[in-house]
């Protein structure tokens, strides 16, 4: 094994006596089943209550139980909350990755072990505390069938002695993991928790230079997933209709949502659901459903990932020419089929802009964050409802699987925009409308929705041809004519979309633009290049396609403009390339992860460092 | 003055609407399809029982039969999908809007093929509303290929035979959950008519199968789904009347000729027994009928199952008794303090 070959040094750091504060990641190896997202949970809660920014990452298999799994955890007093690629505390616990996941690490990071493992015959540069986890888990877990699953909470109570956490904070969040009812479950990773803990303490003497201080930075926030963000923004947006057929990385969001719904939207008085959920039979089934639902009027939604949305395909397509109303939440992951499933990449950006046959296009969100999620989704619905189109919101398995600090969600204090929608009253006033008409010169119809009690409600939903009345053509006048009208709608939803974050630094040359999660590797990076290299860099967030103004505006200010992507073939750079012009398309370059894992700014950095030529 | 007499007062139905208003667009489709005879004997029965037309919702999928809702109630909204996926389109606006009387029109290579799997899915669902299957054994728009219910040894015009067994949708249909399962022949004006109208008022899913001749590519010796051979086999169980809830139901009925399923509506479906005992609320014999009358090969038609008891899939969801599609901010919205407490648990 090539790792084998690191050549063995002093561990440095403690020599030189410093420590480092709120700084630094942690990564628990385990294996996939074992119980160990629960005490994961609870270290990464423990340092947030201690008001220290966190983040935390789970990079898991496509498994039940048995295959590897890795968690880091990344404090930052900085506040970066993007993955940081080297690991500097690892608790390795899963033999079958521990060798490769020693010999990874760099020159001083801290290792917590299983004594059998023997991990610091390895190297000698790192900082090693074995602890013999099978001897700690026997007396506080009598019941031997609960050990696998109780004994992962014995590294909490070490890694909390070791980094100075507070083991206060650590009994708080695991009361909070099991909530009330599971007291006694509690109680029992407690005492684990505590046997780790004292071990440690009587044990272990600290030679790594890793510290956790209290801070101030995360009072008033909360801790959530992106899923169960957007499941949030969809129930304050009023959704009525829930379509989808489980996959990774999507499935937690809709479950996310069932479990909010049964909870604030079935009636006190009657008992009855002001939702309908449907756990389809297939993607094709489950946006049909939306776009059926869509047509007739509800609030409608469906949530996926990249297989799904090839399945899903043709109805978009005839959700875009027949004008329904559809909101797609698309948690992009690596596809297709087996292998890459639990990994993250942006990989449907340049698919879904043009998704379908013929002259096919849809707007799509970007949020980057759990707020985000919660805006934009409430966003999106309105939006879908008022331009009749389906509607894309583009997270991905990072954002919408792990767990993210945020700002408390704001309660949306604006009415549901419903769109342009005609009633019986409506009608008796107009004496009648034509379904596909530019009334108001914005591109979009009015439209009426059936069983609406009126004899002049009625109009037929189809595909490609049909003229302002909805009625069958096959006329290339008609087509065009109808053709003209839906480029014009999209021309309309630029200035209804929400801008691009911008952030520009004085005397930037370079600049990047981005969307959704590769922010928080760009946000970093920027201070890296500053800091390391003082390159200066400007850098506009994306929120929505289509693009904006600001975008162009952007890059005609810069004089290299760096295009993020995760993924391989620059889907975010291409998307932008269709609608520059040649000079602008000359200063744009690419910064492509695909990787997989969440993008880091180091990643980004080295690669810009590359292209300048530094 | 003008002397001319007032015209004759123009028949309408018991909501004041013309038959017109339950007509559609020129049919496009071949003259002599049987599609068309399914679009008018819709027409009259929509027509006679009715039914506000706007309270209809028609769905199709693609092909000869899904283009036939252009062809009856044009004041219904209608919307033509993609090809088998119909049930799909149907179920989302049902589940948006309960007050739509759906009528799904779709046809043998739309629901046995392509979309066999959201059929049966819609089946196990027992979504309510209408599933019309114009059956011809052929793919017509695409110019005469075999279906998935074309039988064995049946012969196209190309002279190849099918060696592959069909499908029986009614046999799938009322195995695994359709409430109202019936056959019928586009031919049998009267039969269809009872079958339409008994599907309008079943508060379950319909599925009637129309055997529907294709004269282009499907009408010649040697096809099992022709006018001359739908004619030489078709085999009706029973005779119906169907009585709708409007009218006196006070006529006596004979013990043991006639069997009466009350409907949801209050209307009344009377099975006058024709040579054969058959029991349409039995699943097995309804199986076991259709193994032999294939033995036979005979088509049966008539009603094959019927369940007035059964929860539809609106009621197993427990939805609002308003339309979801409309219900008012205060419903949908929680308030502000939801929020705020599932904000308090996440921090």
């Amino acid at each position: 094994m090539s790792t084998l070959e690191v050549s063995p040094a002093e561990p440095r750091l403690d020599e030189s006596g410093h420590t480092v504060v709120n700084d630094f990641s942690i990564q628990v190896a385990t294996v996939n089943g074992s119980g160990s997202q629960t005490a994961n949970t609870v270290l990464m809660r423990a340092i947030f209550q201690m008001g220290v920014p966190v983040s935390g990452k789970n990079m898991f298999p496509s498994n039940i139980a048995g295959l590897p799994t890795w968690f880091t955890i990344r404090a930052s007093k900085h506040g970066y909350i993007g993955r940081k690629k080297e690991i500097d505390f690892l608790v390795a616990m899963n033999p079958e990755t521990a060798r490769e996941d020693v010999m990874k690490l760099e020159s001083g990071a801290a290792v917590v072990y299983d004594e059998p493992l023997k991990l610091n015959a390895l190297r000698s540069d790192l900082h090693f505390y074995p602890a013999p986890f099978d001897k700690l888990v026997a007396p506080v877990c009598p019941d031997a069938k609960l050990r696998k699953l109780v004994r992962n909470m014995i590294y909490d109570g070490m890694v909390a002695w070791l980094l100075s956490i507070d083991m206060q904070e650590v009994h708080t969040a695991l009361v909070k993991q099991f909530g009330k009812r599971k007291a006694k479950a509690a109680e029992l990773n407690w005492g684990a928790a505590q046997a780790g803990f004292d071990y440690a303490a009587r044990t272990f003497t600290k030679t790594d230079p890793y510290r956790v201080e209290s801070m101030n930075a995360t009072t008033g926030k909360i801790i959530i997933d992106g899923n169960s963000a957007c499941a949030l923004g969809a129930m304050f947006a009023g959704v009525t209709v829930v379509t989808w057929y489980p996959i990774t990385p999507s499935s937690s969001l809709v479950e996310a949502l069932i479990g909010y719904l049964k909870r604030y939207r079935i009636d006190p008085q009657t008992g009855r659901a002001t939702f309908a959920v449907v756990q389809a039979e297939d993607e094709l089934a489950s946006i049909g459903m939306a776009i059926g639902a869509g047509w007739a009027g509800a609030r409608s939604m469906t949530a996926t990932a990249g297989p799904g949305i090839s399945l899903m395909s043709e109805f978009i397509g005839l959700g875009y020419y027949a004008e329904v109303p559809a909101v797609i939440f698309d948690v992009q992951r690596v596809g297709p089929s087996t292998g890459l499933p639990t990994r993250t990449m942006q990989g449907d950006i340049l698919p879904n802009a043009v998704l379908s046959h013929g002259d096919t296009k849809h707007p799509m969100f970007f949020p980057c964050s759990p707020e985000e999620c919660f805006t934009m989704a409430i966003d999106a619905f309105d939006f879908a409802e008022r331009f009749q189109t389906p509607v894309f919101v583009m997270t991905d398995l990072d954002l919408g699987m792990n767990n993210w600090m945020a700002d408390p969600f704001p309660y949306p204090e604006k009415p549901l925009d419903r769109g342009k929608v005609l009633t019986a009253e409506d009608l008796d006033r107009l004496g009648g409308f034509a379904r596909y008409d530019d009334v108001d010169g914005d591109g979009i119809g009015y439209r009426t929705l059936p069983a609406t009690n009126h004899p002049a409600a009625a109009y037929f939903a189809r595909g490609s041809g049909h003229n302002e009345k909805a009625q069958y053509t096959e006329r290339e006048d008609d087509y065009m004519h109808n053709m003209d009208r839906l480029a014009r709608k999209f021309e309309t939803m630029r200035k209804h979309l929400p801008a691009p974050e911008i952030h520009e630094r004085e005397e930037a040359e370079i600049g990047f633009v981005a969307a959704g999660t590769s922010h928080y590797a760009v946000d970093e990076s920027r201070d890296q290049l500053q800091a390391e290299y003082g390159i200066p860099a400007s850098y506009l967030r994306l929120k929505a396609y289509p693009f904006t103004k600001e975008l162009t505006e952007f890059i005609d200010r810069h004089e290299r403009v760096y295009v993020v992507d995760q993924n391989r073939d620059a889907q975010l750079l291409a998307l932008m390339r269709l609608e520059m012009t040649p000079e602008q398309i000359a200063k744009l370059r690419s910064i492509r992860y695909y990787g997989g894992l969440p993008l880091d700014a180091r990643t980004v950095t080295d690669e810009v460092v590359r292209q300048e030529e530094r | 003055m003008s002397t001319a007499t007032a015209p004759p007062p123009k028949k309408t139905n018991r909501i004041g609407l013309e038959v017109l208003s339950y007509k559609g667009a020129r049919t496009t489709l071949c003259a002599g399809c049987g599609h068309n005879a399914i679009s008018e004997r819709i027409i009259e029965c929509f027509y006679e029982l009715g039914v506000e037309p706007w309270r209809v919702g028609k769905f199709s999928g693609i092909g000869c039969s899904s283009k036939s809702p252009a062809y009856f109630l044009n004041l219904s909204h209608g919307f033509n999908g993609v090809h088998g996926r119909m049930p799909a389109l149907a179920t989302g606006a049902i589940l948006a809007n309960r007050n739509i009387l759906g009528l799904g029109v779709t046809g043998d290579g739309d629901t046995a093929s392509i979309g066999i799997g959201q059929f049966m899915h819609l089946v196990r669902r027992n979504l309510p509303m209408i599933y019309i299957i114009e059956d011809n054994g052929v793919y017509g728009l695409t110019k005469g290929q075999f279906s998935a219910t074309a039988d064995v040894g049946s012969k196209l015009k190309t002279g190849v035979i099918n060696d592959l067994p069909p499908f029986d949708c009614c046999a799938l249909a009322l195995k695994w959950g359709a409430t109202f399962v019936a056959r019928s022949f586009s031919g049998d004006k009267k039969q269809l008519q009872a079958l339409l109208k008994t599907a309008i008022a079943h508060d379950g899913l319909s599925v009637i199968d129309v055997v529907s001749p294709c004269v282009t590519f499907n009408d010649h010796e040697g096809s099992t789904k022709s006018y001359s051979y739908m004619k030489e086999h078709e085999e009706a169980l029973h005779t119906l009347d169907f009585v709708p809830s409007y009218e006196d139901i006070s006529v006596e009925i004979a013990e043991g000729e006639v069997r009466d399923v009350q409907l949801h509506d209050g209307s009344h479906l009377r099975i006058r027994k024709l040579g054969r005992d058959y029991d349409p609320t039995s699943i097995l014999s309804a199986l076991a009928a259709l193994e032999e009358a294939g033995k036979q090969h005979e088509v049966l038609t008539g009603v094959l199952y019927v369940n007035t008891e059964k929860p539809n899939f609106l009621e197993l969801l427990h939805l609002a008794e308003e339309p979801l599609a409309t219900l008012p901010l205060s419903s949908v919205r929680p308030a502000k303090e939801a929020l705020d407490e599932i904000m308090e648990e996440l921090r």
